[in-house]
């Protein structure tokens, strides 16, 4: 589509633009060097949650014990019966909500619209604090009423608990340390101070804030639903 | 639209982006009720598995723009993570190796079955017992 924005340096597309890319003797990537950095950033943290999730897999298929009904554990009820999983369900949902309304703040960034950039930015905060939040609602029912610790727990393999505590707990960091870069940059624009530079700045938070959901997207998939 | 300082950012129309997030919302809802529904066996796998490659893939490609890249940086972002399906394949082959090595030789039991949080309470779900872990 717009690929006119790309630089002028970047003439050619596809394979042979690869190849201009890399055999030119300078700048490889044709994109900002936050951007770039936020890029190899996720990289590298791409590379710690497939460690978690392949440590997971692994005691997964070596324990004996069966492991825990997830469905069941974590069901939630509104009164009548549990409903399976409803509690991971919303979140999930929370959470998509949350990549969408980033994505409109990237774009209302690059359209200099700067108060619904901020407003979008806000709402995003808000839905991972939700998020956040009901992680914390999740732990402390997991820990108090059915007694999982990450070293056993009372329905079946305790390897249940160290992966649960582990993965959730280092997803949930990341988003709460979204939520404080969001709210900072938040802070940044409207006190106009990329009024000059130029707004990157909400993309590249908006890449850490899809990797996020991104990353959820493959723990409710693993971890809950399978 | 843009100052000469912000010309690499990615602009693409509203549209594109509201469709993906009903998409999102759709494939998550699917995913959800292959559990909701009980589905078991290599159907629920295909379909988890389906379900969350389709994710992924739409907020790569559209939400964090990977589509519209340069192929230099979408090969940096997608090459070093294609390796780590090696170190899946390995640790699969491993796993299944010390689980089958524990079932045959070492006794354990390859028919134990988990308990349910309503066994684990008593029959209401109700909490009571949980005490005595």
């Amino acid at each position: 589509m717009s690929e006119a924005a790309a630089t002028s340096m970047a003439p050619s597309d596809g394979v042979t633009g690869l190849v201009d890319d890399w055999a030119a003797d300078k700048q490889t990537y044709h994109v900002p060097w936050g951007k770039a950095m936020m890029w190899i950033f996720l990289v590298s943290d791409t590379f710690i949650f497939t460690c978690f999730l392949t440590g997971y897999l692994n005691v997964r298929m070596t324990t004996t014990q069966p492991w825990p009904p997830q469905s069941e554990i974590f069901a939630l009820s509104f009164g009548g019966a549990p409903i399976p999983l409803i509690l991971i369900a919303i979140m999930t949902f929370v959470l998509i909500t949350s990549s969408g309304t980033m994505a409109l703040a990237v774009n209302y960034g690059y359209r200099r619209d700067k108060f619904r950039t901020i407003v979008f930015i806000c709402a995003t905060a808000f839905f991972g604090a939700t998020f956040v939040g009901m992680q914390a609602y999740e732990w402390s029912k997991l820990i108090l009423e059915e007694g999982v610790r990450p070293w056993g727990n009372p329905f079946g393999a305790p390897q249940f608990g160290s992966v649960f505590f582990m993965v959730t707990g280092f997803h949930g960091l990341h988003v709460s340390a979204g939520v404080i870069y969001l709210l900072w940059v938040a802070r940044r624009i409207w006190a106009g101070y990329y009024d000059k530079k130029g707004f990157e700045i909400v993309e590249i938070a908006g890449l850490y804030w899809h990797f996020v959901d991104l990353v959820w997207v493959f723990i409710f998939a693993f971890f809950y639903l399978l | 639209m843009a100052s000469s300082s912000d010309t690499a950012g990615q602009q693409h129309p509203l549209g594109i982006y509201y469709q993906i997030w009903i998409l999102l919302f759709v494939v998550s809802a699917a995913s959800y009720a292959v559990d909701y529904f009980d589905v078991q066996g290599a159907m629920r796998w295909t379909l988890v598995i389906v379900f969350m490659l389709v994710k992924a893939g739409f907020i790569i490609a559209i939400f964090m723009h990977a589509f519209w890249e340069r192929l230099a940086l979408v090969l940096t972002i997608l090459g070093p993570p294609g390796v780590l399906l090696i170190l899946i394949a390995f640790m699969a082959v491993e796993g299944d190796y010390t689980t089958e090595a524990r079932f045959d030789y070492m006794g354990h039991d390859r028919d134990a079955v988990a308990l349910t949080p309503a066994e684990v309470h008593g029959t209401g779900g109700e909490h009571g017992e949980e005490e005595a872990h």
